[in-house]
């Protein structure tokens, strides 16, 4: 195994006190004072998360939307500059290899596209085929996962502290809208984006800028108690707003319309990669569906993989599960047979060998008030 | 810097033993609770059950993972920590105090020989966190 990859602020991390472990080939925090104190400080105040792993890509030219309604699910065309989108790339069977954000740029000249950084290398080189497949396509495709530096302020101030060094207006941004601005005088992408289920921003800077900036934002934001949040808290703070992770909710073995993310396959934009596969399942009807869960028996957490029962018989397997720090109860999200599905309805999740007793409810398991 | 009291018995997977008489209580170290993080959640054996030096006691979870605790002695379970298993964080506010796990009558008061004092486990932790 190679050497983990570096983020720019990965030694900001080890000063810290970071825990520091190899995630998707990057050296990554995955805690600072403790996943629930960092997820409790993103759901009443502000988190500083670094993305530096994520992956990106430049789309261009005259035809880079014709190119992208063909490689991805949702609808490009609706995109107004400065507007993005969730959205998959699928594999003609219909599972994805990633899903993705697709933003147009506030320009409005061309796409970028973020990719996860588990598929960031698969990704690109699957884009890069499928684009040697359309030659008579004009397409600039651009890895600038090397000049990019991306990280995220999530939380109820998230706004407040960005503001404060941020050049736009931030209150005129949508969510999912993005503008060019600058930050601290380094001139950025802000969007209203984020994986936690509060107000947030992610913000694109020149690579070489990523330092100075998170150190900024850490200093404007001391008085309202900013703190550097880890990848541990980013996943419980994802799974209770029910947002899915790319080899828990998704993988090669699972469609979007077995997850409940149809909302993001526009069937009617036209020809797409995984379209047909799609089409066939919908038209069979979907025998999965993904449940939100709650154990109420004593036996341990739910964790990914681990088999689901009804009645003594495998009904699925649990995709994602944790200790919920918000609800304080364990938590998990399944793939199981839809006979099986319904809020109210028990599930007996498989832990050490025992099936121990939850009920499925009603998801996201978190939603913010405002 | 991880709190290491004296006078303990510690296991290299970083269990810890005090020793009274037959009577052994167990915990999990201080440095343990700090690699764990977050305790949400114990599995212990109930008083009555027989347990093995180095074996597994109990499982210990964490907002994160779970992982196996191991017993630093053998012997017989004669009370459990109910308190600990309703507030497992206690586990990280109170390693060595409140989040006593289980007491047990030892059953070869020798093999006290195969654990550390806290001494020898102070370097032996201060090795570990170098890596």
């Amino acid at each position: 195994m190679p050497d983990p990859k570096k983020t720019p602020l990965s030694t900001r991390h080890e000063e810290r006190g970071g825990r520091m472990v190899d995630f998707a080939g990057w050296y990554m925090p995955v805690q600072f004072t403790g996943i629930i104190d960092e997820h409790n400080t993103v759901r009443t105040k502000a988190g500083l998360f670094d993305l530096g792993h994520m992956g990106q890509v430049d789309v261009r030219g005259k035809d880079a939307l014709a190119f992208l309604q063909y490689v991805t699910t949702n609808d490009v065309s609706t995109l107004e500059p400065g507007q993005a989108q969730y959205s998959m790339l699928l594999l003609p069977t219909g599972c994805p290899i990633d899903d993705i954000i697709v933003y147009r740029r506030p320009d409005g000249d061309g796409f970028f596209v973020v990719v996860n950084a588990s598929n960031a290398e698969r990704d690109i080189a699957w884009l890069r085929e499928q684009r040697a497949n359309r030659h008579d396509l004009d397409i600039n495709l651009e890895d600038v996962c090397d000049v990019t530096g991306m990280f995220a302020i999530q939380g109820p101030l998230a706004e407040e502290i960005l503001q404060k060094i941020t050049e736009a207006d931030l209150s005129t941004v949508a969510n999912f809208s993005a503008i060019e601005t600058t930050v601290d005088q380094v001139p950025c992408m802000v969007a209203r984006t984020g994986y936690t289920g509060e107000d947030g921003f992610e913000i694109y800077c020149p690579i070489e800028q990523a330092q100075a900036l998170w150190d900024k934002l850490l200093e404007v934001g001391a008085d309202e108690g900013i703190k550097p949040i880890g990848l541990g808290a980013r996943d419980t703070l994802r799974l209770e707003s029910k947002m899915a992770l790319y080899g828990n909710e998704l993988s090669e073995e699972i469609t979007p319309l077995e997850v409940g993310l149809s909302w993001a396959v526009k069937f009617d934009k036209g020809d797409f990669i995984g379209r047909d596969a799609l089409v066939e399942q919908k038209s069979n009807g979907i025998d999965r569906r993904l449940v939100g869960f709650k154990m109420v028996e004593r036996g341990g957490v739910p964790r990914s993989h681990f088999d689901v029962q009804v009645d003594g018989k495998t009904v699925g397997f649990v995709t994602s599960g944790t200790s919920s720090p918000t609800l304080g109860e364990n938590i998990g999200l399944a793939l199981v047979d839809k006979s099986v599905a319904g809020i109210g309805k028990p599930l007996q999740i498989m832990i050490r060998g025992k099936a121990v007793g939850a009920e499925q409810i009603r998801t996201p398991f978190y939603k913010r008030s405002n | 810097m991880t709190e290491i009291p004296a006078g303990l018995y510690f296991t290299k997977s970083h269990e810890w033993a005090k020793i009274e008489g037959e009577v052994a209580t167990l915990g999990v170290s201080d440095y343990a609770q700090n690699e764990l993080g977050d305790i949400t959640y114990l599995e212990l054996p109930d008083p009555g059950t027989t347990i093995s030096q180095g074996e597994p006691l109990g499982v210990i979870e964490s907002v994160k993972a779970a992982s196996d605790i191991y017993s630093a002695v053998s012997g017989e379970i004669i009370e459990t920590n109910q308190e600990v298993i309703d507030s497992p964080e206690f586990v990280n506010s109170s390693p060595y105090d409140k989040a006593w796990l289980v007491k047990v009558r030892m059953s070869d008061a020798s093999e006290v020989n195969n654990l550390m004092d806290s001494e020898v486990y102070t370097k032996f932790a201060e090795e570990q966190s170098g890596h």
